[in-house]
């Protein structure tokens, strides 16, 4: 039988650890935490508060991991489905955005229509990428049967949007969302608020080019935003009850300090403790750096190899804040439905791009945008009765920080950037200070630390056009196999890169079980 | 009523190559030219007595080869020499200087970091890469990938097979190569603040983007792929100043029968029942054929000279959308002798290639954020030469002539047309910034032009002072340029066609856009072809 160890017990971890222990492998997954889940879990930030301590909204889950792993019996259930956005205006004209309707802040009937035609292509253009989650990348020179069919069908399916949308897709898909929203809209909030949709959890700029192709990306999973009952945390423990229904181990508390070779191969893992473990297969979902440098040591690499590696882009600049509060805060001009919907601030779009302007410097913003939620409206789960628990996803705060003349990094500037955050939400709940229990702020640095991803980056690997598909996290390495005999890679450092999908781990399930040594007799 | 073969309109390069070939192949061709002058942005102007200001472009290194002996251009009079070197000076006083001779530069890489100086080769070699796949493409109509006419098929097919031939890591390269920022793509080969500041700023040079946008690699490559005498990469200035290329190609295209008439400006393109019957111009006089070119920029031929009636709503729409924002200025200055750089005390040599004053990426990206903001940039990036270092033609003995090339500069400041004042503000800003290296420059200035896209879209009908016609990105570029559906240098009605760079391969002195619309023009002519095709190794 062969034996299968996975290296981290993310999202990705257990969908692969899953999918191998269903096709017969003995699988045994190593997690270095205390719980399962990497960055899509729910913690415990503050007595009787949990929060989504990483990723907070669920809206790329992979169609084929839920059905075929059975994730609602396994557990999953959501609190909210199908979320609608509020884009935020200090003077309490909010915009509501609800599938293909814009209602509030004087939209003119013109954005209206060039709203549904923005969602029509945009949705189209997304599905061309979505198409490509669930095959293994192909190589372009490739006399392979599998990659051949897939680069012909991506071709395909570009040409079956037909002469227009194609033209448009080659027209648009390699440039910046915010001319794309100049050409077909006026209305600031509105322009604001969808460029989010280009830049959140990247390092870009709605100028900068790029940012269309993170838009497609972000709509891929073509479902709308929902909320897991009990937190992000709810879908890695449905992946691992499907994991260990299948005969899957899941050790956690067990972090794995190297990756050993025997000769030119793989030879099993030791954790911190010095526990050997032996495998036929490796497989990590830990960031490539993480994986490459850390646990198998440059010197098993060539250096080209080892060179790309480095190269890598995975700065993280994105912040996290989470804040227990005392009761309900009060949004001016929202009502408590609405406090449930995912509230954004980014008033207009050169607001955001002067957001980014900052960090390009090393600097964190001094006005932010924000993608706030606060789940606890619909999941009682996650604060004691009558109180709440505030989500938000921050940008931009680069991990690398120099702030100011004297160039400061975190460690001195994280409260003064905790208070500017918490200021700008004043803006909006001018109440919401005196409400707070406890609040946290997560850095680049913290997000590092927490779920051991280099950089702090939480798709392991900025999610660029020069960092996708065949190219991602480098060629050499991009089809879920490693240039090293039994080492394998299935986290979001390998397409498709991250969200909380789980398409990475299904895939290089699949790419295992295609080698020889995945097909050997259990 | 005389009725010519062609009319061309718009006697910028572009233009006059697209007559000279229509000539060539036997047409009757009328050139019509707003200005009193021929050339476009591609002048030499007597602004001040006895000086020659290449007032617009100022260098050449894309003109095509091919282009440049099938013309005949030497024959004419044309003469291009390279330029030797360049330096970038630090704040500090310290300076990175190129130089023609190969180990020259090396070593002066090696003396501010010895690894970036091994770094180098390995730089060198991948660039030239890309450079020797692109130049292929160049002289070739781009395919339009959603046809299924034998043609296109046959050209996508084409261009996969070159693809392929480069090998697949080659392939991955290229794929990060035009979708990463120049700044990012340094910093996988060089550390020295200086060195990458130093070669970041090509990237950016006619562009609307910032050092650490993505897509500036590309443009990089735009100003690496050209070459003067075989050196690839070189750069070198006319004798006589860009004038003299103009020059050369008109008297080219009369050479072979053509004629020109100045001081003429089109009003309007005549159509009827689609198809075009010929221009009206602003005089009142009209000119006739059923073919008619337009070397004016994409928003300027449909949008000032065409009626809208002759025009489907959704074309103008897309011409509206045609990102085709300025981003530079430029100071033309009359010199009593030569400014003294401080930090060039040591190597005067220096003076002789390119001079630029910004020291590192942040500063070029700070740059951007002025320009985004919808002002001059208050330390702009500048490229500085000196032509009459070379060419003794272009200023009187002892005395000099200065080109000072100057980015960002905004086509409205703050979304409102320039003042008189802001343009001297502008001016200032420059004068004071070079002044800072070179102190006693101000002393020694006889005359400044200063050009802001202002003057540039008044002068030469560059809209919004685009030097390229329209920004050089991946969606105005190949099959997407000017815009999808229209990359084949044809327009909207039957017999317009556009040969400016608005079109295929874009911007710079290449004469490409005129000579491959001129190729496409022949080919539904079903005239014998003149024009040269695809890359000849030198």
């Amino acid at each position: 039988m062969t034996n299968v160890i996975i290296i981290g017990g993310g999202h990705n971890g257990l969908t692969c650890a899953a999918y191998l222990a269903k096709a017969g492998k003995q699988v045994t997954v190593l997690e270095a935490a205390e719980q399962v889940g990497g960055a899509a879990i729910t913690r415990e930030f503050s007595p009787g508060y949990r929060v989504s301590a990483g990723a907070h909204l669920l809206y790329m889950l992979d169609k084929n991991v839920r059905k075929e792993l059975s994730l609602e019996s396994a557990g999953l259930s959501f609190s909210q489905l199908d979320m609608k956005t509020v884009a935020l205006a200090q003077d309490g004209n909010h915009l509501h955005i609800s599938g293909e309707t814009l209602q509030g802040a004087m939209i003119t009937t013109s954005d209206q229509a060039a709203f549904q035609e923005y969602k029509r292509f945009m949705t189209r253009f997304a599905g061309v990428i979505g198409g490509m989650h669930n095959r293994i990348p192909p190589r372009v020179r490739t006399r392979n049967f599998s990659d051949l069919l897939t680069l012909a069908k991506t071709a395909l399916n570009v040409r079956m949007l037909g002469k227009d949308d194609m033209r448009e897709f080659l027209r648009i898909a390699g440039i910046n969302i915010y001319d794309i929203l100049q050409e077909n809209f006026e209305h600031p909030l509105l322009k604001g608020a969808l460029s989010l949709d280009g830049i959140l959890g990247t390092n870009l700029g709605p100028r900068s080019n790029n940012s269309i192709f993170t838009a497609l990306h972000r709509l891929s999973g073509l479902q709308g935003m929902s909320m897991p009952k009990g937190g992000m945390g709810a879908v890695s423990d449905a992946l691992a009850t499907a994991a260990r229904k299948h005969g899957a181990n899941i050790r956690t508390s067990a972090e794995v300090a190297n990756i050993y070779m025997d000769g030119d191969q793989v030879a099993g893992v030791e954790l911190q403790d010095g526990e050997k473990i032996t495998a036929d297969v490796v497989i990590s979902s830990a960031d490539p750096r993480t994986t490459f440098f850390n646990l198998l040591g440059a010197r098993n690499l060539e250096a080209g190899f080892a060179r790309r590696i480095s190269n890598i882009r995975m700065r993280g600049n994105t912040a996290k804040l989470h804040l227990a509060l005392d009761g309900l805060p009060e949004f001016s001009g929202l009502d408590k439905n609405q406090l449930g919907e995912r509230l954004l601030i980014a008033p207009d779009i050169e607001y955001v791009e002067r957001a980014f302007n900052h960090a390009k410097y090393g600097e964190h913003s001094v006005k932010p945008v924000a993608e706030i939620t606060i789940p606890s409206l619909h999941d009682d789960s996650l604060a004691p009765a009558g109180k709440h628990v505030l989500s938000a996803v921050i940008q931009y705060a680069p991990y690398n920080l120099k702030q100011g003349q004297l160039k400061q990094g975190w460690s001195t500037e994280k409260a003064g950037f905790t208070e500017l955050v918490i200021d700008l939400l004043e803006q909006y709940a001018p109440a919401i200070r005196q409400q707070i229990v406890h609040q946290e702020i997560l850095t680049p640095v913290d997000i590092e630390r927490e779920f051991r991803i280099t950089g702090g980056h939480w798709h392991h690997g900025e999610l660029a056009m020069d960092q996708f598909l065949m190219l991602r996290p480098v060629p050499g390495s991009a089809q879920y196999q490693s240039p090293v005999d039994g080492l394998f890679l299935c986290g979001a450092g390998s397409h498709p890169g991250g969200g909380v999908m789980g398409s990475a781990g299904r895939n290089a399930a699949n790419a295992v079980l295609n080698t020889t040594k995945g097909r050997q007799a259990s | 009523m005389k009725k010519y073969d062609a009319i061309v309109i718009g006697a910028g390069h572009n233009g006059i190559t697209n007559a000279a070939f229509l000539a060539k192949a036997g047409l009757d061709v009328l050139l019509v030219e707003k200005n009193e002058y021929i050339g476009g942005a591609t002048v030499s102007r007597e602004l001040y007595k006895d000086w020659k200001y290449s007032n617009c472009s100022y260098v050449c290194s894309l003109l095509r080869p091919e282009v440049y002996r099938e013309m005949n251009l030497a024959k004419y009079g044309l003469q291009i020499v390279p330029y030797g070197g360049g330096v970038t000076i630090s704040e500090n006083g310290d300076h990175f200087g190129s130089y023609i001779d190969a180990d020259v530069s090396r070593r002066e890489m090696a003396r501010l970091s010895p690894r970036d100086a091994d770094a180098s080769v390995r730089y060198e070699r991948d660039i030239m890469r890309q450079c020797r796949f692109i130049r292929q493409f160049l002289l070739r109509t781009a395919p339009d990938p959603t046809s299924f006419k034998p043609r296109d098929m046959m050209e996508m097919f084409h261009m996969g097979k070159e693809l392929l031939k480069l090998g697949e890591d080659v392939i991955y390269d290229m794929m990060r190569f035009y979708t990463m920022s120049i700044s990012e793509f340094l910093d996988e080969y060089f550390e020295h603040p200086l060195i990458k500041g130093a070669m970041a700023s090509s990237g950016i040079i006619g562009s609307a983007m910032g050092v650490m946008s993505p897509g500036t690699a590309y443009v990089l490559l735009h100003h690496a792929m050209g070459d003067v005498d075989g050196v690839v990469g070189a750069w070198g200035f006319a004798r006589g100043g860009m004038g003299a290329i103009a020059n050369a190609m008109s008297d080219c295209f009369e050479d072979h029968g053509g004629k020109t008439i100045t001081g003429s400006g089109v009003e309007q393109i005549l159509v009827k029942n689609g198809k075009v019957t010929g221009v009206a111009l602003e005089n009142g006089d009209e000119h006739h054929a059923d073919v008619v070119v337009s070397n004016m920029t994409f928003p300027r031929t449909f949008l000032e000279c065409m009626d809208e009636k002759d025009l489907e709503p959704e074309f103008i729409r897309k011409v509206k959308n045609f990102k085709i924002r300025g981003s530079s200025g430029k100071l033309n200055i009359a010199l009593d002798g030569l400014p003294n750089f401080t930090a060039l005390e040591n190597n005067p040599e220096l003076i002789r290639g390119d001079i630029h004053l910004i020291d590192s990426v942040e500063r070029l990206e700070r740059a951007y954020d002025d320009w985004k903001d919808g002002t001059w940039s208050k330390d702009p990036y500048i490229d500085m030469l000196i032509p009459s270092l070379t060419d003794p033609t272009m200023a009187p003995p002892g005395k000099h002539f200065m080109s000072v090339f100057v980015q960002y500069v905004p086509p409205k400041i703050h979304g409102k047309d320039w003042t008189d004042e802001q343009v001297d503000q502008f001016g200032q800003t420059v004068i004071n910034q070079i002044e800072s290296y070179a102190p006693g420059f101000k002393d020694l200035i006889l005359h400044v032009e200063v050009r802001t896209p202002r003057e540039i879209e008044d002068e030469v009908g560059l809209t919004q002072g685009n030097i390229f016609q329209g920004e050089l990105t991946l969606d105005q570029l190949l099959f997407n340029r000017p815009i999808p559906g229209y990359a084949q240098y044809r327009g909207p009605a039957e017999g317009l066609y556009m040969c400016g760079s608005s079109n295929h391969p874009g911007g710079g002195v290449m004469a490409a856009p005129g000579a491959n619309a001129a190729r496409e023009i022949l080919r539904d002519l079903r005239q014998p072809n003149t024009v040269p095709e695809g890359w000849h190794d030198d």
